[in-house]
């Protein structure tokens, strides 16, 4: 108990004295998670709203694989993803692996799922709200999608912020296409890995640290932006 | 082609119409022309065909047989864009008042400053001056009413469908917006409005179609239907004996 409160003491020293290479690894953690969020919300987001409102055969069987596909076990993505750049790969002449931009790439595929789906139920919602109206007032079905994803945004940040939250507490897949090679590719789930098998525990429990608070704000922006959503009528129930 | 009851040039012709389920119907009009310049209401018992026929009119649902005329030609995209509906529960996008107007303003593609100046304008109309920047959402049933109908004006609609816009309201809401619509109507937009309320249709009317269970019974002139109608369902249903 003694060494893990040393180790914890350490530990919050490394944040509070701004170790210069764990917020390096912190940085990198936020840039490839923030940057694959955004690709993933850019893709996967018109994708559900479209599917919300789009009425087509075999529509019910591609919600029902969007949906599974939330579920995708990161290591497979990541070996996936990793057939891809290596050298023989189909991408492989591009030479990303081993980059940040593998493990941005191996976090879009994790995270668009749960974009669309969770896009899909929250626009499908609020488009058989508003089908009549729109129709009435001369909105197609595809015209209809920025506006119902506009005013979906409220619970679509949401959406936005599970996908973070997914994405950067990501290890499996990122350690398979970044490698975790040290001031390149090391993010704050692979360094704690590293570091705990190292014996090193006051960096990893640094990062863990921030990692939880990570979540915590996460968290409390989501609960902010509910609490909004009701006091200016933006929800959806 | 010109209406029965008022001699004007028939604006929405009704031809046929029928929309069945389980192989009943739930709509037979053979023949039903509204046209003329004072609101047309139509009354009737719960489960009449009110609504459905309202939407037919606007196009919103399509009839299994029969079709509906704008000027004599059948109803396409390009009426659509010359109609609006308000519902009886008032849909507003989740954005503020004065989004709201300028959402279907923007649709007509009328440049920055005259939308501002149409929202203003359309605003004040509606006693709603002071809250452009209000969450729509966070508007009284009344003042939302209130937008839904000035939003559906802000369209230029040569016709207005109001499906039973007052049920939910105070009589003092519900005041305002019979304001609102005749206002609109003297201007020369269409008014077709679906009710119960018979005070309503005595305050508003040019005048009823009169439906029960999916037929119109009777359509005439305001003041003959109200004070001396001429199917037995429409005496029944104004002297309150016909309530489904």
């Amino acid at each position: 108990m003694q060494d893990f409160a040393s180790e914890f003491t350490r530990a919050l020293s490394l944040i509070l004295e701004g170790d210069s290479e764990l917020w390096a690894i912190v940085l990198l953690s936020l840039r490839v998670s923030i940057f694959a969020v955004l690709i993933s919300a850019l893709i996967g987001m018109p994708f559900g709203a479209a599917l919300a409102v789009a009425r087509f055969r075999g529509r019910r069987a591609l919600i029902i694989l969007v949906n599974a596909l939330m579920g995708l076990p990161p290591v497979v993505v990541g070996l996936l993803v990793y057939l891809m750049l290596s050298r023989s790969g189909p991408l492989g002449v591009l030479e990303l692996l081993y980059t940040p931009t593998a493990m941005i790439i191996a976090q879009v595929v994790l995270v668009t799922p749960i974009m669309a789906a969770l896009t899909r139920q929250v626009v499908e919602i609020l488009a058989e709200e508003y089908s009549e109206q729109l129709r009435s007032l001369g909105v197609s079905r595809l015209a209809s999608v920025p506006v119902l994803l506009w005013d979906a945004r409220l619970a679509l940040v949401t959406a936005l912020l599970a996908g973070f939250g997914r994405a950067i507490a990501e290890v499996g897949a990122v350690i398979i296409v970044g490698g975790n090679i040290n001031h390149v590719t090391r993010v704050m789930t692979t360094t704690i890995a590293l570091e705990t098998s190292k014996g090193n525990l006051a960096l990893a429990l640094a990062l863990g640290v921030i990692l939880i608070g990570l979540a915590i704000a996460v968290n409390a922006m989501v609960s902010a932006l509910a609490l909004r959503a009701e006091r200016e009528g933006l929800s959806h129930a | 082609m010109r209406d029965a009851v008022t001699g004007a040039q028939g604006i929405l012709e009704v031809n046929n119409l029928r929309i069945e389920r389980d192989g009943k119907a739930l709509l037979d009009v053979p023949h039903l022309c509204l046209g003329g310049p004072g609101p047309t209401l139509i009354l009737g018992p719960n489960g009449a065909g009110k609504s459905l026929l309202l939407r037919c009119l606007h196009g919103l649902i399509h009839p299994d047989r029969g079709r509906v005329c704008q000027n004599g030609a059948a109803l396409n995209a390009g009426h659509k864009t010359r109609q609006a509906m308000v519902f009886q529960s008032p849909v507003l996008l989740r954005r503020s008042v004065a989004a709201n107007l300028d959402f279907v303003l923007k649709r007509r593609s009328l440049p920055h400053a005259e939308r501002k100046q149409r929202i203003e304008a359309l605003l004040d109309e509606g006693g709603l001056g002071g809250k452009a920047r209000q969450p729509a959402r966070s508007l009284s049933g009344g003042e939302a009413q209130r937008l839904a109908i000035l939003r559906a004006l802000a369209l230029g609609p040569e016709t207005l469908f109001l499906d039973e816009p007052t049920s939910a309201l105070d009589p003092s809401a519900t005041q305002m917006i019979e304001r609102m619509i005749l206002r609109a109507s003297e201007r020369g937009v269409r008014i077709v409005m679906v009710t119960h309320d018979i005070g309503q249709a005595r305050r508003l009317a040019s005048d009823i179609v009169m439906m029960q269970a999916g037929r119109v019974v009777e359509h005439g002139k305001a003041m003959q239907v109200l004070e001396a109608p001429e199917s037995n369902e429409s005496r029944r249903y104004l002297d309150g004996g016909l309530v489904t």
